[in-house]
């Protein structure tokens, strides 16, 4: 039986992944900051749904000393880890309140960097596993509305790329998943263009397409790999005048 | 804000929606939140699951519990039942009450007391609970049953949501040996001899009958009698059906992609899909087995059916008379509808067992036949129901609130004179209209 760990289980797009991987039979470890009720109530759904076994765990992205407690912890090294953990912070706040900015950098781009690093070198002594990890559009080029985030993100996705390259020559795989807008359950939320914008179970459905196919990097919604390319093209000049 | 509406898309409403999967947020949001109604799936059709101010329990979605030796299961009250079917039917167990649609979630089925075509044998939906987790007003959270909150317990089944927020259901189950159900249709030629073929068949586990209501006169109630019995192992015929005996829906369907016109479906549309629907049917009775999926939920193939009405919505209107009042009562009835006008494309007929100690005050079925009817929103609609309404109260009968829109508040107090002592905090622009929180 095969067992996939979730970083970042309480989110709309963890929780859409687990029930994906259950669905093919994995057993499931959630991991999360509170484990709480509705996570507790989460692991009792997806063992009866999909007869398989799930356990859930306290997991802080911050708290990178412990990390390699929790990766000791778990009750066997899972065959596919699937990092969905991430904030957005305040941008107005991030841009000039330097713990702000500390925060969504240090969750989204170091917590990553501190877990998957451990996790890259037990793959590495095995000589398999596959590595998830979701990153952001926003970080494929840095917009005054939300650059802190986008630059977290872009750190990571630069990350992810050294650390697939790195891990290939040992069967290790490393897949960076990019969503543009995701869709909250939320009606009358921020309306985004529909076309544009994946519901978390699509995101899931990538994020088990990543793994299945062992894609490198792979957008949620095709259009958006156009579209970046597009904005990358942008020149500067004419890009720092742009109003988005 | 966002438009919101419910299945008839009738009326459509801007409306703040709050979701969370989490339970201190729904407590603090219940606590702080002067008015609002909890919302499942959207698929009652008039208002009862509308309110500036609605709480999503779709992100609630969680199995807790399935005792297959009991064969009782406790799931969070936003889960569907397609969801659930998906679980229970592989393992030998089946909801022991549906509607005619899956989609809906279990809080819904609870708030509306749900009743399926076994009801003259089984009853509603209340007959199967056995307790449940509610949210009051204050945020705080109970666990009522029979035995305990009893009073509670009993107005929350069939309360529509104005009581509190559901949180989770514990439930008998129905113990099946296959998915698939012996059916057998009877053509019925009018309204008496319907009748008469529903009393013969009170035995049935299932029944229900499509009535044609375009034809008045001689062919008054001309309609097709459907009855069902689970089928046990013994009984199936194909090697597929013996090899996956279990097997539940798939998911497959088609969707309606757009609102049709309005006005397309008026009198001379509906009078030929009518007709092509009775002439499917050759012979005057038919048996075959039939997997649940088109036995029970027959409409939910085809996602989205609802915009054919167009983008003025429809009105659905049920209403249940006494036994007594049967045959003189639904002639009556379909005699008004024939002679207005007006298109019903279904009409949908079911017999009721008696009503029971164990549901609220507000819960609809009661002994007797219930006819459901579709309405296209159209200029004169409004004047034929509160028409239909004055019948029905004279036939001792009453209106399904779960799939209403527009009752007097005058009538719902003659059709359910016990009322509901209900706090405002709980409340859909149903429960304002008819004045239940005065």
């Amino acid at each position: 039986m095969k067992t996939a760990l979730i970083l970042g289980s309480n989110s709309d797009v963890g929780i859409a992944s687990a029930h994906r991987f259950a669905k093919e039979g994995f057993d499931i470890y959630l991991a999360t900051r509170n484990v709480n009720q509705s996570q507790k109530n989460l692991a009792n759904d997806l063992a009866i749904r999909y007869q398989i076994s799930c356990e859930t765990f306290q997991f802080d992205a911050l708290d990178t000393e412990v990390h390699p407690q929790f990766v000791e912890n778990l009750p066997l090294i899972p065959d596919v880890v699937i990092s969905v953990f991430g904030v957005l912070g305040d941008q107005e706040q991030a841009s000039r309140n330097f713990k702000e900015a500390a925060r969504v950098v240090n969750t989204n781009f170091l917590g990553n960097v501190s877990i998957l690093g451990l996790f890259a070198e037990k793959f590495e002594a095995i000589g398999s596993g596959s590595i998830i990890c979701i990153s952001s559009v926003a970080g494929e080029r840095g917009r005054k509305s939300n650059y802190i985030y986008g630059s977290s993100k872009a750190a990571l996705t630069c990350y992810l790329s050294g650390l697939r390259a790195e891990l290939s020559s040992f069967g290790v795989h490393v897949a960076t998943v990019i969503p543009g807008f995701i869709k909250t359950k939320m009606i009358g939320d921020m309306q985004t263009p529909a076309p544009l914008t994946a519901l978390p179970e699509e995101v899931g459905e990538a994020v088990y397409k990543a793994f299945s196919k062992k894609k490198s990097v792979i957008y949620v919604r095709g259009i958006w790999w156009l579209i970046m390319l597009i904005i990358k093209l942008i020149p500067e000049n004419i890009f720092k005048k742009l109003n988005f | 804000m966002a438009k919101l509406s419910s299945w008839g898309n009738y009326p459509l409403i801007e409306a703040k929606e709050f979701y969370t999967h989490e339970f201190e947020p729904l407590s603090d949001y219940i606590q702080s939140t002067e008015t609002f109604i909890p919302r499942g799936n959207g698929r009652s059709y008039g208002d009862s699951a509308l309110n500036g101010k609605v709480a999503s329990m779709l992100g609630f979605n969680r199995i807790l519990n399935f005792d297959v030796v009991r064969g009782e299961l406790t799931a969070e009250a936003g889960v569907l039942f397609s969801d659930l079917l998906e679980v229970l039917v592989p393992k030998g167990f089946f909801l022991p009450v549906t509607p005619g649609t899956k989609f809906i979630t279990l809080g819904g089925a609870i708030a509306s007391n749900v009743h399926g075509k076994n009801h003259h044998k089984e009853g509603a939906f209340s007959n199967f609970v056995l307790e449940l987790g509610l949210m009051t007003a204050q945020g705080q959270y109970i666990i009522c049953s029979p035995t305990n909150h009893s009073d509670i317990f009993r107005q929350t089944i069939g309360g529509m949501g104005l009581t509190g927020v559901i949180l989770w259901v514990r439930f008998r189950l129905k113990k099946i040996q296959s998915s698939y159900i012996k059916q057998v249709n009877h053509k019925a030629k009018n309204l008496g001899e319907l009748l008469s073929l529903f009393e013969s068949c009170n035995s049935s586990t299932y029944s229900v009958a499509w009535i044609d209501c375009q034809k008045g006169g001689k062919d008054l109630g001309r309609s097709i009698l459907i009855l069902g019995e689970h089928a046990d192992l013994d009984e199936l015929e194909t090697t597929d059906q013996r090899n996956f005996p279990l097997k539940s829906h798939s998911n497959k369907h088609v969707s309606v992609p757009f609102h049709f016109p309005s006005g397309m479906l008026n009198r001379w549309t509906v009078s030929i899909f009518n007709h092509l629907y009775f002439h499917k049917e050759f012979q005057s009775s038919r048996s075959f087995l039939a997997h649940y999926d088109p036995f029970f939920y027959p409409l939910d193939k085809i996602l989205h059916w609802n915009r054919i009405y167009g983008k003025k919505g429809f009105l659905q209107y049920q209403f249940v008379i006494p036994f007594e009042a049967g045959a003189e009562g639904l002639e009556l009835i379909l005699q008004k509808i024939s002679a207005s006008g007006f298109a019903s494309f279904l009409a949908v007929l079911k017999t009721f067992g008696p009503s029971t100690s164990l549901e609220s005050d507000i819960s609809f079925p009661q002994k007797g036949y219930t006819l459901a009817l579709d309405f296209p929103v159209s200029s004169g609609i409004f004047e034929l129901l509160d028409e239909l309404d004055q019948l029905v109260l004279n036939f001792g009968g009453r209106v399904y609130l779960t799939k209403d829109a527009r009752m007097s508040p005058e009538t719902f107090q003659k059709m359910y004179p016990l009322g509901f002592p209900t706090q405002p905090k709980f409340s859909s622009l149903q429960s304002q209209r008819l004045k239940l929180h005065i």
